[in-house]
């Protein structure tokens, strides 16, 4: 069985390796996009600023100059999101997630020194309402991360759910759909081993060049991964199982590559968008937070960015880990149950 | 006795919405010769193979492999060429046999099968850039990386060139040799008659003849064609005691008598410029039992 198992991840392996455009595409492709916003956000700002408010319920206005408050607060393009702890408010700051805090009970505002939009809506504050700044500025200790680095983790977790939709699931419709599937179906191999040679080739393929687009983008912006990169290592191995997964669900029946394009595209870009990879969900509608804990995107991007930006540890991730765990074995059952050697 | 066929085949059915692809077939084969499905597009040739080989499973009937219902030992026993394969990509021929074979206990000998299927000047080429003619003998090698002793060839010549096809004639004959059963579909008479030991003839999924091609001439077709062009009167035909078809554009004219036939053609002043007078064959029994041709 092992010697099977061996002989299918052999050969996909050296199908992937050989075919250069693939192969380029599945390094350069999120370095580019690494490399393309770390020249966009040196010069520009974000169009959209998130400011944390900490008010109290016993407090209304505390010592905070009202006027330049309250015109702040009527700025067009900027999201006040309220906190009740100051704790909370400073903890968001520090991971990127907001750019500014206002304490209204202290009368002071914190912004990250590092962060090009934290500047911003510090200047902003300060022209509203009077020419007298009624706040006192704290600058946060430490050393803040950089939107680049807050993104790396989420391009890196991106690439895997890329790498592991198309790279399983598109592949076995089109092996399916050109009759490659048929002619193994006759050999003496079970669906199980055929699809294990699969997810393991896959999984190398997708850790590997995973490693190569982190040591790179390492060289070049000198980054540091906070946590271990053993648990690093387990949360896009888990990841990319899980997208494997996914990618063999979608693949158990179709033999329509535009079919199978379509869903993985449905199921990708709201993943994309939802799964915080560009941008933070911090202040959006609820049900749009409790959306995105769903997706497996998510917990990668998650746990990737706590490992990678605050150094958590395996135990500090065990819920992503979990869930990623429980979602692969429910998509890997119903892909094998509903598995098809070939078309109808 | 039932171990003196290695493949028995009873009232087989297997229908599709609105067709019966297969309507009660039967057959057995014997060890060690080669058995030919011979039949045009659609007579259900390809799904009785498919049947057997476990990739549809039938409404009805019963297939023994060796006396015995099919069980697990017969993928590892069998070999398999299907028609219309692809193969993985950027893999060299030798890689592309290299992972079939592994994935069986019994195992062919590697450079035998390269030169039992001319592949040596291709080994180490990439599989998409070989020739129709090379690809399929590489599907045939493929077959045989488990030195199988019962082989199914689905059309294995259907879209070569009659080089590439004499190449698989010839490979299917050192097969022959070495004793393993075969069987065979097609829809090139020629083919039938020149590598199958038994041909059964099949049409809308019934057997309608079976026997070996010898037998099957003697029997059915033991006079000769004549192919007239088709401008020729038919009432003068009607005169005649033989059968007659319109192919195409010509008229064929089976008969025993030919000095008859001839003679009635050239009292009735009927131009015989182009005529062609030959042996009959099985593509000439096919018309007789079907009154349609083999390759329609």
């Amino acid at each position: 069985m092992l010697y099977r198992i061996w002989t299918i991840f052999i050969a996909r392996t050296k199908e992937f390796y050989r075919d250069r455009s693939a192969l380029g595409w599945n390094i350069i492709f999120p370095l580019l996009i690494i490399i393309g916003f770390s020249v966009v956000f040196r010069s520009e700002s974000q169009p959209v600023l998130k400011v944390g408010i900490i008010k109290p319920e016993n407090v209304v206005t505390g010592n905070v100059d009202t006027k330049q408050f309250n015109e702040f607060m009527k700025l067009k393009y900027i999201d006040f999101i309220e906190f009740g702890l100051k704790e909370n408010a400073i903890d968001s700051l520090q991971k990127f997630k907001i750019d500014m805090v206002i304490d209204c009970k202290s009368g002071a505002y914190y912004i990250n020194d590092s962060s090009p939009n934290g500047y911003l809506a510090e200047q902003l504050l300060k022209g509203a309402g009077s020419s007298q700044n009624a706040f006192a500025k704290h600058s946060l200790q430490g050393r803040g991360i950089r939107y680049v680095e807050w993104l790396f983790p989420g391009i890196l977790g991106m690439n895997a759910m890329f790498n592991s939709l198309y790279g399983v699931g598109y592949v076995l419709v089109m092996y399916r759909k050109n009759g490659i599937l048929k002619r193994f179906s006759v050999a003496p191999i079970r669906p199980f081993e055929f699809l294990t040679g699969q997810i393991v080739s896959r999984m190398f393929v997708m850790l590997a060049t995973t490693a190569v687009v982190y040591i790179g983008t390492v060289l070049l912006y000198g980054f540091q991964c906070k946590g271990s990169l053993f648990t690093l290592f387990l949360v896009f191995t888990l990841g990319g199982f899980c997208m494997i997964s996914l990618g063999l669900l979608i693949a158990s029946r179709s033999d329509s590559q535009e079919f199978a394009d379509g869903l993985i595209n449905i199921i990708t870009w709201p993943m994309m968008f939802l799964s915080q990879v560009w941008f933070s969900l911090e202040g959006a509608r609820p049900w749009v937070q409790k959306v995105s804990q769903l997706l497996p995107l998510t917990p990668i991007v998650e746990g990737a960015r706590m490992v990678m930006n605050e150094g958590a540890t395996l135990f500090d991730i065990r819920y992503q880990l979990l869930y990623l765990l429980i979602i692969s074995c429910v998509f890997l059952i119903l892909g094998s149950i509903l598995f098809r050697w070939q078309r109808r | 006795m039932a171990m003196d066929y290695i493949l028995e085949v009873k009232n087989l059915y297997k229908y599709y919405p609105g067709v019966k692809a297969v309507d009660d077939v039967s057959f057995s084969i014997p060890y060690g010769i080669c058995f030919g499905l011979l039949g045009p597009n659609g007579a259900g040739k390809t799904t009785t193979i498919e049947v057997i080989e476990g990739i549809q499973k039938p409404d009805r009937g019963i297939i023994l492999y060796k006396g015995k219902q099919r069980d697990h030992h017969f993928k590892q026993e069998v070999g398999i060429q299907l028609q219309h394969t692809e193969l993985q990509q950027y893999l060299t021929v030798k890689e592309i046999l290299l992972t079939f074979r592994n994935l069986y206990s019994r195992r062919a000998n590697l450079d035998e099968l390269v030169s039992l299927c001319y592949l040596e000047e291709i080994v180490d080429r990439d599989n998409r850039k070989i020739s129709g003619g090379q690809k399929q003998r590489l599907l045939l090698a493929i077959a045989l990386a488990n030195d199988p002793e019962l082989l199914f060839l689905d059309e294995p010549t259907t879209g070569l060139d009659p080089q590439a096809r004499r190449h698989v004639w010839d490979i299917v004959q050192s097969i022959k040799k070495k004793g393993k059963t075969i069987i065979l579909t097609t829809h090139y008479m020629e083919e039938a008659q020149t590598l199958c030991d038994v041909v059964a003839i099949m049409d809308h999924g019934k057997i309608i003849a079976m026997d070996s091609p010898i037998n099957l001439l003697n029997k059915h077709c033991r006079g000769v064609t004549i192919t007239l062009p088709s401008s020729v009167d038919e009432n003068i035909l009607h005169k005649m005691s033989c059968e007659w078809f319109k192919v195409n554009n010509t008229i064929e004219i089976h008969t025993q008598e030919p000095h008859d036939c001839l003679r009635l053609l050239i009292d009735n002043n009927v131009d015989i410029t182009g005529m062609v007078v030959r042996s009959q064959n099985l593509e000439d029994l096919f018309l007789k039992l079907t009154g349609t041709q083999l390759r329609a």
